[in-house]
């Protein structure tokens, strides 16, 4: 039973207000796009053992998507932040990394 | 025989008298008596026959440890099997039943597992009844399944009601012994938001049994002074009869209150779940005693040395006149010396340590107690209750010993601290050699959502054996867990300097294998010495394993009684240090919590929400037939008296074909796209152009995800410029929604759209048939409806009848229909206005099985139905709805893989059987030849069937392999009887193809 | 269960005839949504996550994006109407919902009994220090969602979609019945 900060409206939400929404910061291809690129962004998921960055959705509060960055082994939660974010932003990556050194965004 | 003493009892009242039953036999307790302290009172030692091999059973602990009296409580709908007596309070009226024998408790004739026992040795069952392999199902498994299980399941509803309470705090402190009340003080005196749960009625643990002062009084003067100062401070809830069931991720944990169970005269819920976030969690759980494994170690009036204290000091009654204690340390000598002063004959204290000496040894001594050193109990003697134990050497195979007359024997192998609720979220354990124990290791706790340990563990639970570092830890906690400085005082404390235990695991060292093949380890599963040993000499090296294999630890236990004693056992038969052998996983709960507890509110009506149209009285009212469909209850059909499913949909779709019929549509999705980029936004989520649809006017469309699969179908409106109302199915609206967010948010989120799902706010009828247009005009609208003015797939705001209405040219049924919103606290009345005025034309309201009926006639896909999650608009010859000249929609990349632009596959069809008959639900359309497994080859599936009435015969739509390829080609179909159908394929389209009807 | 119609309520549950509320979405960090809405309301703009209330107008935050206003039911269209002419060249949307959902009063004999009665129900943190008069909580009532706000230490208001209003009114009848009283807050 997930605790997760919804970045929008602030609330500390149980995991039973949100919904989950998978992996983050996929890049979506569209037509015209190879069929490696097209199975990559519809399949290919990293299943990590460890930092996972991924979405949810504040489903029973202010319905906004946001995106988090949590181990997904011991479940420690490195943040929450906004789902407009092409990728895992600075603060986040620096806070993963001052408690996880050898850990890099790959 | 166990008795009630004249005097002692610190729980009880004996002034006042309370009557309850034992297998229907009249019985006589006291007030603050549990059922196990009055059954000893009454010298009910026998209590209930073990699981296995039924053998006389009787009360072993005093606590939620209990393995063996398990009893039935109440009667009808409030029967609940499995019940402790020991920790269920006793009550005036209470009816008890004891379990697992036949005829009787005295005589049951399942004891005979008892002589046969060494036949059913670990692992029986997998060994036995492998083979013949057909002897399980029809044999081994019916004569298994009606000897086994633990009590019985109650047959009626539960009377009672259950309730959840959702508490958020900044420490959770489970256990109300002396540490979990000085953590809770310390923890107070911060300021903090603090819950304290004990799972008894009563406050302070162990410690006035102990008989510890405290700061100069005694333990309960203390405990009483610390609970009143704890009552003062608002910050602070304490909470007993509450359980802490489990620990969860990030500080979530659940206890269980037990509200009304000890005074079920009380109205008000019965059990209460707590659903718990704690910023910080401190288990001060205390510790449970290991029995001693010795033959006969489970007869009645053997029972842990601390029960048999407890039962003394708190309820003043004696387990036997004649006492026995084995022990392994220096306080099961408490045991003895409580006995003593209760003015018992203590018969001996066993001690198979050599030469121990000790506070608690020496006054034992002084007592004039014989204390017999060195030594072991070779066997306990007696049937339904223990007449004697016969004594040896406990460095010897006990074959020879004199024999001790006694009614009661109390062993005492030691304490484990109960490290359950900080091993449920992954804390873990080091082995404390001095102790012989597992205890929670301060390095490895259960980690929360800050990466920040949450669970600490005080007083006994952390593997504190006296009442000094118990108090002391507490405060430490309590300093972890807030990063605060404690400066709460710390009571000054007055107890016994205690020795070492000695590891004795078995009694006597060299036992025989007789013996130990009648040494418990597992009171509950019957798990013997014997068994484990026998497993790990077959190959089970894992402790999980060894579990599993001989059921060690399993069901109510969890471990508590068996865990050390099991593991020690399996160690020692694999010649292994017990730390390397480890334990087996603790899950929650700790001990069993009611289903009712879990279920809370949800039941009967509130099972879950059942969501009902502005309509759904009325529907009531005429008695119909409902049916879910999501959340929602829709009425199936209206059945008139005498009318069956079948004829009422009949008459339906003929009145509506004939004339007119109503239909509540107020389910459909109904969902606003606004804003410059709407268009846009519309063209990627449907397949086909919308943003080139005018304002006024509406059109069908299909959404796919982006795997290309059709996912919902509906009618657009252009409500202006800037505004699309789209329409979903019943089942859509709230996922359409969704999964419009998911896009604007996380992907387009430079699109200037937005959204809003509108579905409540109005109530939708759909007037269909050939007098809808007429009854219309009859109720007077301030706009022109006619087919001029407002032609098929055209939309119009208008006054209709005085009610302020949108009116959508749109039909589902074929028929000409107006489907119209109002808003919905006027749609009931609007229905009603509707049903009046239509008198005339014999107006039908119909269900959704007339709408499928009609939908099916006339070709339309229904999603759910033509769809299953792996259907392409394509499948179903609806390339007419995809846009060739957008470059992008979602779905539309996914549809150009190689499979789905494949032409080889299922595509929709209808299909006429020869003999007019109706096809069953999901029939196979198979081909010639068998498979692989020998079943038929398929090459399509049936799915949608009915009968229609308009046609007087069977219609069906199916996918078939190149389907519309083979118009008029006769296929065989499954009749799911074995037998097949034959049936033509033909158009989809059965009723009125060119449309006339409906655009008129 | 015990039926629900067995139970004596300790905590009053009634539904309010129709409340006006009117959808607006729009960037609120916009002057001109502040001014249009102040226009109807005669209210400022609320923080994240408040409701604010005066005489039967209010504003509740909905979300970063989102406000419900709340006014006379009647008046609905005629403030729909204001909105889309002051925000014309704004991107937003107004909307009368007032007929999506209905409302609850919840009346308590005192502010424990109140907030206990809601946290039998909803998984949010009631406490005093962190739920306060002038917040509306978004959550979960049982298996619905619902926002409540309190109106006075005693009384809370709670919406939520019309189709379970049935439903939600009965959980709180079994949360709010005799015997059930649980005395944490």
């Amino acid at each position: 039973m997930l605790l997760l900060t919804c970045p929008y409206c602030g609330v500390s939400a149980d995991e039973t207000e949100l919904s989950p929404g998978g992996e983050a910061h996929l890049k979506r291809f569209g037509p015209g796009s190879s069929d490696e690129d097209f199975e990559g962004y519809l399949f290919m998921r990293h299943n990590q053992k460890g930092v996972h960055f991924e979405r949810w959705r504040h489903t029973y509060g202010c319905g906004k998507w946001f995106l988090a960055a949590r181990c997904t082994a011991s479940l420690e939660v490195f943040g929450t932040y906004s789902a407009q974010t092409p990728e895992p932003p600075k603060e986040i990556i620096e806070k993963i990394q001052a408690k996880r050194p050898d850990w890099s965004l790959t | 025989m166990s008795h009630r003493l004249p005097q002692g009892g610190r729980l009880i009242d004996k002034t006042r008298t309370v009557s309850f039953t034992f297998n229907g036999q009249k019985m006589r307790g006291v007030a603050g008596d549990t059922l196990a302290s009055a059954l000893l009172a009454e010298d009910q030692m026998l209590v209930g026959r073990s699981f296995k091999y039924h053998r006389p059973r009787g009360i072993m602990a005093s606590g939620a440890e209990e393995p063996n009296a398990l009893v039935g409580l109440g009667r009808d709908a409030r029967f609940e099997p499995n019940q402790r007596v020991t920790t269920t309070e006793l009550f005036e009226g209470l009816e008890a039943q004891s379990q697992n024998h036949w005829p009787s408790l005295e005589t049951d004739i399942g004891v005979v597992n008892n002589y046969l026992a060494r036949f059913l040795p670990a692992g029986f069952y997998y060994k036995t009844f492998i083979h013949p392999r057909p002897f399980w199902k029809y044999v081994f498994e019916p004569i298994i399944r009606q000897s086994a299980g633990l009590g019985k399941a109650p047959k009626d509803r539960d009377a009672d009601r259950y309730e959840h309470f959702y508490a958020h705090v900044d420490l959770l402190i489970i256990g109300g012994g002396i540490a979990g009340l000085q953590a809770a003080l310390a923890a107070g005196k911060l300021g903090k938001r603090v819950l304290l749960i004990e799972q008894t009625a009563h406050w302070g643990g162990r410690a006035p049994v102990d008989g510890i002062e405290l700061g100069g009084k005694s333990a309960d003067a203390w405990i009483a002074a610390t609970v009143a100062a704890l009552g003062k401070m608002k910050n602070v809830t304490l909470r007993n009869r509450t359980m802490g069931a489990g620990v969860y991720d990030h500080g979530y944990a659940l206890a269980y209150e037990r509200v009304t169970d000890h005074a079920p005269m009380v109205d008000g819920p019965r059990h209460r779940l707590w659903r718990i976030r704690a910023a910080r969690i401190i288990t001060a759980t205390g510790a449970i005693e290991r029995p001693l494994s010795f033959a006969g170690n489970d007869i009645p009036g053997v029972m842990l040395a601390s029960a048999l204290r407890d039962y003394i000091v708190n309820y003043g009654v004696a387990a036997g006149k004649c006492i026995v204690i084995a022990t392994n340390n220096d306080d099961g000598y408490r045991s003895a010396l409580v006995a003593k002063e209760a003015g018992l004959e203590v018969a001996a204290v066993i001690d198979p340590r050599p030469a121990a000496t000790g506070d608690l040894i020496e006054a034992a001594r002084s007592a004039g107690i014989p204390i017999k050193q060195g030594m072991a109990i070779a066997e306990a003697q007696g049937g339904k209750r223990v007449t004697g134990v016969k004594i040896c050497a406990q460095d010897s195979d006990g074959s020879t010993g004199e024999v001790i007359a006694c009614d009661a024997v109390g062993m005492s192998g030691g304490w484990s601290p109960v490290v359950h609720l900080w091993s449920h979220c992954g804390g873990k354990l080091i082995w404390d050699a001095a102790q012989a124990c597992f205890r929670p290791d301060p390095a490895r706790p259960p980690l929360s959502h800050d990466g920040e340990g949450f669970v600490f563990a005080a007083g006994a639970a952390d593997g504190h054996a006296t009442a000094a570092a118990a108090l002391a830890s507490a405060n430490a906690a309590v300093g972890a867990a807030t990063g605060h400085a404690i400066t709460t005082r710390l009571p000054k404390v007055a107890e016994a300097v205690m020795g070492d235990l000695a590891p004795i695991w078995i009694m006597p060292a060299r036992a025989n294998i007789q013996k130990r093949a009648k040494m418990w380890l597992d009171f509950q599963n019957d798990v013997k010495v014997s068994d484990v040993q026998l497993a790990a000499r077959e190959g089970y090296e894992s402790v999980e394993h060894t579990k599993r294999y001989t059921t060690l630890g399993m069901a109510t236990d969890q471990g508590k009684l068996s865990n050390i004693n099991g593991l020690a056992v399996l160690a020692d038969a694999l010649q292994a240090e017990i730390p390397a052998v480890g334990t087996t996983t603790f899950r929650p709960p700790y001990t069993p919590i009611s289903m009712g507890a879990i279920a809370g509110e949800a039941r009967g009506d509130i099972f879950q929400p059942l969501r009902r149209t502005p309509m759904f009285d009325w529907h009531v009212a005429q008695g119909a037939d409902f049916e879910p469909v999501g959340q929602w209850r829709r009425p199936y059909c209206y059945p008139r008296v005498g009318e069956d499913r079948h004829a009422a949909v009949t008459r339906e779709i003929n009145a509506t074909r004939g004339a007119l019929g109503l239909l509540d549509a107020s389910t459909l999705g109904k969902i606003i796209v606004k804003g410059p980029d709407a268009g846009r936004f519309m063209d990627m989520l449907y397949t086909n152009m919308m943003s080139t649809l005018k304002p006024g006017r509406c059109r069908y469309g299909l959404m796919c995800n982006e795997n290309g699969f059709l996912m919902d179908d509906g009618v657009v409106a252009r409500l202006d410029e800037d505004t699309f109302l789209v329409h979903t199915t019943t089942g859509g609206a709230d996922h359409i929604h969704a999964h419009m967010e998911d896009w604007l948010q996380c992907e387009w989120w430079d699109f200037k759209v937005y959204t809003a799902n509108v579905t409540e706010r109005w109530a939708q009828v759909a007037v269909v048939g050939p007098k809808a247009r007429k009854l219309l005009e009859k109720l007077g609208s301030d706009t022109d409806l006619s087919a001029e003015a407002l032609p098929f797939m055209a939309w119009t705001d208008a006054k209709i009848g005085g009610f302020e209405a949108r009116v959508f040219r749109i039909s589902f049924s074929g028929e000409l229909s107006f489907e119209i919103a109002v808003p919905a606290s006027q749609g009931l009345e609007f229905w009603e206005t509707l049903i009046e005025a239509g008198a005339e034309w014999n107006i039908t309201p119909y269900g959704t099985e007339a709408l499928h009926v009609m939908r099916a006639e006339k070709g339309f896909i229904m999603i759910g139905d033509e769809t299953d999650g792996t259907v392409i608009p394509q499948d179903l010859g609806l390339d007419w709805a995809i846009s060739k000249k957008k470059e992008d929609y979602l779905g539309k990349r996914a549809q150009a893989r190689s499979f789905m632009d494949n032409p080889d596959r299922w595509k929709l069809v209808g299909l006429e059987t020869l003999d007019g008959g109706v096809l069953p639900d999901g029939a196979y359309v198979i081909r010639a030849g068998r498979n692989a497994n020998g079943q038929n080859n398929v090459q399509g599936r049936v799915t949608s069937t009915y009968y229609s009435p308009t046609l007087d015969r069977g219609i069906a739509m199916a996918l078939i392999h190149n389907g519309p390829d083979r118009m008029g080609e006769v296929v065989n179909l499954t009749d799911g009887k074995g037998g097949q159908i034959k049936a033509r394929i033909c158009s989809t389209i059965f009723f009125d193809p060119e449309g006339e009807k409906q655009n008129v | 269960m015990s039926d629900l119609s067995t139970l004596t309520a300790y905590v009053s549950v009634t539904e309010l005839p129709l409340q006006g509320m009117i959808t607006l979405r729009a960037d609120l960090a916009q002057k001109s949504v502040a001014t249009a809405v102040k226009a109807i309301t005669g209210l400022a703009m609320p923080a994240p996550r408040e409701i604010v209330e005066k005489g039967g107008y209010g504003i509740a935050w909905m979300s970063h994006d989102e406000v419900m206003i709340l006014c006379p039911a009647a008046e609905c269209s005629a403030h729909v109407a204001t909105l889309d002419k002051k925000l014309a060249k704004l991107h937003h949307l107004a909307l009368d919902m007032s007929d999506a959902r209905a409302v609850f009063e919840i009346t308590a004999p005192n502010a424990g009994a109140l907030r206990d009665t809601l946290a039998k129900l909803m998984p949010a943190d009631f406490h005093p220090d962190t739920f306060g008069m002038g917040e509306l909580r978004r959550s979960r009532v049982a298996q619905a969602a619902a926002a409540v706000w309190l109106t006075s230490p005693k009384t809370a208001r709670l919406f939520c979609f019309r189709s379970v209003a049935q439903y939600v009114h009965d959980l709180l009848r079994v949360s709010g019945a005799k015997g059930g009283e649980v005395g944490y807050f």
